[in-house]
């Protein structure tokens, strides 16, 4: 479709005209502008939301929101097309198949080896024997192999070495689809151990040996404590609700040794609604700080961030200083159990706070324990009510202690960003489906390729340049602080503004610093080769004889690139006022007076949005439609009357 | 008066000392006169705490038996909290510390009395004279002069003694103007783009009243400053109703028909006790432990802190794009032009003006905007977030400049040569300091308390080299271009530095600035080496 116009969200002036492309996996918009032809590619499995809207005298406006927060905004001429193009995009957002997705056809031009070592790049066998398993009290156990006891867990699961078959089966038979205690993670400096299930299937008043033996061998295993923590992660009032279904929870008169604690965080509904409010916050128009700060109180979500937070400090304390193991549940056990599960992990385990570690998390604790990602992300079409933004919230937790401990974690916030954005899009094939069984079934690892290996290749894109191995802040357990420090949580606008440029800080100090350091170790080289030679000189003066030096500067000083990673910087409509001012047009686009300065890359080879949206001119918003003064357009010829207060006032 | 007189109980042991984010410790207090001194002499380390009297924003006493304790609120919003065994020597204290931290004659404040313990390499006083500012001016432009028109601080007493005036106009005209705007702030010069050849001129209101009275003078003094054919804008800090209700009181705002080369835009900038209210219950809401989540963001909405911020530099922003887009001259006021006047004039400079950006730059911009330009410091910041009293003329003006100034270093993290410490710094010494440059109200005020004789100047301390490290930004690279903020919520963050600095744990922050120290740090050592390396080299070719 041809002359379509992009319009900048953020600012009515500043729209591009284009042309738009559908394929069978992007809807791609190119700028008319010759020189750039500015791309803007959007994968269908990213679109949540089309809207058509209202048509106008200019058009027909198409609204389409993506998941990973973007918000395009489309003028078409004719309404027919308009219409085409929304039918179309409907039917390929909702792909019925999983073939029909992206990673089935997405091609890196690898071979088949490339491939398979790229799987291979996370291997949780390795992961357990990391942690110090098997050992004296733990167990692989192939009780689950063929998924013949629980269809959701992994084939391999970790248990305690007292935990018979029978003790197995018989507990999975008490709890919500059959999800038994396993073991999430093992802490080897004391015993104490984190162990995941779902809700049992206690009702009011039912029992069962084989569960309460269950959670005695899980006790056992840890013999420097009498007893473990039962964390029910609902809030108390939803976990009694569930008892009437024949649901609910351990009672402690039921089970020996346990102590039980409720840390209420709200269900999935709640969370879909909340994000659903705080984006609409992050889309107001021009908003003042007011309806920003009260839209995004009354979304409550930095509240379930909080919450979520508060619930892995809990265990990683209850492990880490009481050294007592815990058994944590929700209701499946897949959601609110798969968030502090590894938020736990992460505070307690400075590998998970390293590139590689956070990948092996992910694996272990989302995809391997069967965390719905086809449901809650939407990949196929389905039941929007199973939509939820789980490991969005699990992500930011993880931010939100970034930004609390700067120098605690290999990755920055790009590999963050970019981990959220892949989950997604369906590019590759790590989050397909509801469980390992049903990966297996369609060979995701034969057909498709692993986000793993292709963040690894690109790590030098994601690491934190105030990382060091020997800081004391990557070493041990990570204590945020508790409550009641609710200002420690923010905003986090570089994922949920993400692609409004304009709104974030125009200096990265994360790539100027990467950089620097860049240019450290060039200069480490280039001292080297000038030492060797300064040696071989003095060597060969010594013995009288004249060598030739080459003249060349080899490791010509290879300073900070500045302006090859530059974002020109232009003032944002900071009023109105301004507008019909008659004097000459603003001037925009002049070369000379806009700002290069280093910011945030956002052409860098891994970037997801490569083509995103690379705008050269973001920050260009209109401000002053609701400030209180002097909102009004001024006549655009002086009327030389003394009549200003009224148009003023207009 | 005798210190002497004030202090009963001069000193008391076992007293117990809790401040925020760290343990309680057993020690000693004594009282002298500017200072409450605690020391523990613990065997491991001694620790000691010395306040300023003048630091003190109030004082809270409380009885349990004998025990009594007494909570010190500071004006840098640090709290702290004494244990005091013995009912009389805790009175006695509470009723010293009250004293000497309300002094009402400003000769008997500390830095009449500090002695410097550094060497003075260059007297802070001398630093920013507006002679020696105005001399790279004079060489690019012969359109501006000095004018001494107010030597004796007759024409205007909130002015310092030279401004920079248009060359056109005479003193004579200058002093007509002066009548006719409020406290004789006439229009003068604040900013000149030397891109453009536009300028920034600030004033007070002009003294029109109800019947649009005229000023010839003052029609022709603005009127200079624009070039043929050009015309500039009025940003006014109030809106259009204050501004229109100032009228009733004898004040009011340039009517178009007598300046038709002239758009004026109100922007509100709020001022006095609605910032200082807004103040204080931001604090209230930072230091408050209680609350949830939601009602912490609620009641950093409730403050309007954040709003005020994105108000002023929305203004100030706005100022910098007509200079810098629309190549069109500026005159901002308010109605005193000592505030929120100020604010906007500054920060529209550090948005243009990369040497405002500097360390040197930055304090030239203090003295030249802030202090020579008459903001009143001394009735501004008698009294910071704690205080009881309703005085009216308190407001955190300057603290709000400074967020603002933090806002755009955020936005810009390479664009400054200092760093936010040193923004903290300003804004801990503006409210209480052992020097005497936020002394007085004006220089008028200054020069007869005899303040560049008697007291020490900030910048002197400031700029030794030895200090100056500390406020160094290790990011800055010199950027020689206009920076335009963010002003959208999102963009804005409260200013935890300040507001949550006693209350946050900085430890892990502290360590990630030392990282970042180190790994710049080690980039230009390697540079030196490398460059010595490099010309040894080239020595031994050429010669061999």
């Amino acid at each position: 479709v041809e002359n379509v116009r992009l319009l900048d969200r953020l600012s009515s002036r500043k729209a591009a005209l284009g042309t738009l492309y559908l394929t069978a996996t992007h809807v791609i918009f190119v700028e008319n502008v010759s020189e750039t032809r500015k791309e803007t590619w959007v994968l269908h499995s990213q679109i949540s939301s089309i809207e058509k809207q209202a048509t106008t005298a200019t058009g027909c406006p198409l609204l389409i929101r993506c998941k990973n927060f973007q918000v395009i905004q489309l003028v078409i001429p004719q309404e027919r097309d308009c219409h085409d193009v929304y039918i179309s995009l409907i039917r390929l957002t909702r792909p019925v198949k999983y073939e029909e997705l992206y990673c089935f056809s997405f091609n890196p031009k690898l071979d088949k080896e490339e491939r398979e070592q790229g799987w291979k790049l996370v291997d949780l066998n390795e992961e357990y024997n990391r942690m110090g398993i098997p050992n004296n009290y733990w167990q692989i156990s192939d009780v689950n192999r063929d998924y013949g006891v629980c269809d959701s867990y992994p084939t391999e699961v970790y248990v305690p070495k007292s935990a018979t078959a029978h003790i197995i089966v018989g507990s999975s038979k008490f709890r919500s689809r059959r999800r038994f205690p396993a073991l999430s993670y093992y802490c080897k400096d004391n015993n104490a151990s984190i162990c995941r299930s779902s809700q049992p299937l206690s009702g009011f008043s039912a029992r069962c040996l084989e569960d309460e033996q269950m959670l005695q061998a899980i006790r056992k295993a840890n013999p420097g404590s009498d007893f473990i923590y039962v964390v029910d992660t609902r809030p108390k009032l939803n976990a009694m609700a569930n008892r009437a279904a024949g649901k609910g929870y351990e009672n402690e008169d039921n089970y020996s040794n346990i102590k039980f604690q409720f840390i209420g965080i709200e269900n999935i509904h709640v969370m879909r609604n909340s994000l659903q409010k705080m984006l609409e916050v992050c889309e107001l128009k021009s908003p003042s700080m007011s309806d920003f700060l009260w839209g995004l109180e009354n979304s409550g979500w930095l509240k379930h961030i909080k919450a979520i937070m508060d619930a892995g400090i809990f265990i990683a304390k209850a492990v880490a200083e009481e050294g007592v193991s815990v058994l944590v549940h929700c209701s499946d056990g897949w959601d609110r159990t798969a968030q502090v599960c590894s938020v736990a992990s992460l505070l307690l385990d400075p590998y998970y706070r390293t590139m590689k570690g956070f990948m092996v998390l992910i694996e272990k604790d989302w995809v391997s324990f069967g965390h719905k990602f086809n449901h809650r992300y939407g990949n196929l079409d389905g039941d929007p009510k199973e939509i939820s933004p789980v490991i969005d919230q699990f992500i930011e937790c993880i931010w939100q202690l970034m930004e609390q401990f700067p120098c605690a974690f290999e990755f920055n916030e790009r590999f963050l960003i970019h981990i959220q954005h892949h989950i997604y899009s369906c590019q590759f094939g790590n989050f397909l489906c509801n469980s390992q069984k049903e990966r297996r079934e369609l060979k995701i690892h034969e057909r498709t390729y692993s986000l793993w290996a292709h963040l690894w290749k690109n790590r030098a894109d994601y690491l934190n340049p105030l990382y060091r191995s020997d800081h004391s802040q990557t070493q041990g357990t990570l204590h945020p602080q508790m409550a009641p420090c609710n200002f420690l949580y923010k905003f986090w606008s570089g994922m949920y503004n993400r692609f409004e440029k304009g709104l974030h800080p125009r200096q990265s100090v994360t790539d100027y610093l990467m950089a620097v350091k860049e240019e450290t170790q060039q200069l480490e080289e280039e001292l080297e080769v000038l030492g060797e030679r300064l040696a071989n000189l003095q060597k060969s003066q010594l013995n009288g004889t004249k060598v030739k030096s080459k003249q060349q500067d080899r490791s010509k000083q290879s300073g900070l690139s500045t302006s090859s990673n530059s974002l020109a910087n232009t003032p944002q409509e900071y009023s109105n006022d301004l507008k019909s001012f008659p004097s000459r047009s603003p001037s925009q686009g002049d070369e000379d007076d806009s700002a290069l300065i280093l910011t945030q890359d956002n052409l860098k080879s891994s970037d997801p949005d490569l083509s995103a949206n690379s705008d050269q001119e973001s920050g260009v918003e209109d401000l002053s439609c609701r400030s209180p003064s002097g909102g009004g357009c001024l006549p655009s010829e002086d009327s030389g009357k003394d009549s200003d207060e009224a148009v003023y006032l207009a | 008066m005798e210190f002497a007189e004030l202090i009963k109980t001069p000193r008391a042991d076992n007293v117990v000392l809790h401040q925020p984010l760290s343990q309680a410790l057993e020690g000693t207090l004594c009282l002298t006169g500017h200072h409450l001194i605690f020391s523990s002499r613990r065997r491991d380390n001694a620790e000691e705490l010395w306040l300023l009297h003048s630091n003190i924003d109030s004082i809270e006493k409380r009885f349990v038996g004998s025990l009594g304790t007494i909570i010190i609120k500071c004006k840098d919003l640090r709290i702290i909290q004494l244990d005091i065994p013995g009912m009389e020597e805790c009175l006695n204290i509470a009723n010293s510390i009250e004293a000497l931290s309300t002094l009402d004659s400003v000769t008997l404040m500390y830095p009449f009395f500090y002695r410097p313990m550094f060497e003075i390499v260059e007297d802070g006083w001398r630093s920013f004279l507006p002679e020696q500012e105005f001399g790279p001016l004079s060489l690019m432009t012969t359109e501006w002069r000095l004018s001494y028109v107010n030597k004796e601080f007759s024409v205007c007493p909130s002015y310092p003694p030279v401004v920079v005036v248009p060359e056109s106009v005479n003193d004579e005209e200058l002093r007509k103007v002066a009548m006719f705007r409020q406290g004789g702030r006439f229009p003068v010069l604040s900013y000149y783009h030397t891109k453009n050849k536009m300028v920034i001129m600030r004033s007070s209101q002009p003294l029109t009243g109800t019947n649009g009275k005229r000023c010839r003078e003052d029609e022709k003094l603005i009127n200079a400053t624009l070039r043929h054919g050009t015309r500039g804008y009025i940003i006014d800090t109030r809106s259009l109703n204050i501004a229109q209700q100032a009228r009733a009181k004898g004040g009011g705002f340039e009517q178009e028909v007598h300046y038709p080369l002239w758009r004026r835009i109100h922007k509100c900038i709020e001022r006095f006790n609605i910032l200082q209210e807004s103040l204080i219950k931001l604090v209230e809401a930072c230091n408050d432990q209680s609350h949830n989540m939601d009602r912490w963001l609620s009641k950093l909405e409730a403050s309007n802190w954040l709003t005020h911020v994105k108000e002023t530099l929305t203004t100030a922003c706005l100022v910098a794009q007509c200079i810098d887009r629309e190549a069109t001259s500026v005159l901002v006021h308010g109605t005193e032009g000592t505030d929120s006047t100020l604010q906007v004039t500054s920060l529209a400079q550090i948005i243009l003006d990369p040497r405002c950006r500097t360390v040197r730059g930055f304090e030239s911009l203090v003295t030249r905007e802030w202090l020579q330009a008459g903001h009143p410091f001394q009735q501004r910041c008698a009294q910071s977030a704690y205080s009881n009293s309703k005085q009216k003329w308190e407001a955190p003006v300057f603290l709000l400049f400074l967020d603002c100034v933090w806002q755009i270093l955020r936005q810009f993290p390479c664009s400054f040569e200092f760093n936010e410490q040193f923004l903290i710094m300003l804004f801990e010494h503006a409210y209480a300091s052992q020097f005497g440059t936020f002394l007085g109200n004006n220089e008028n005020e200054r020069s007869k308390l005899k303040l560049p004789q008697k007291t020490m100047s900030l910048w002197s301390w400031v700029n030794s080299s030895e200090e100056l490290k500390k406020f160094l930004n290790p990011l800055f690279e010199a950027n020689s271009l206009v920076i335009w903020p963010s002003v959208a919520p999102q963009s804005l963050l409260l200013w935890e530095g300040v507001f949550l600095r006693w209350n946050r744990p900085s430890k892990h922050l502290e360590e990630a600035q030392k990282e970042t120290v180190r790994i710049i740090n080690v980039n230009k050592e390697l540079q030196v080496k490398v460059n010595a390396l490099r010309r040894q080299l080239a020595e031994l070719e050429t010669n061999g």
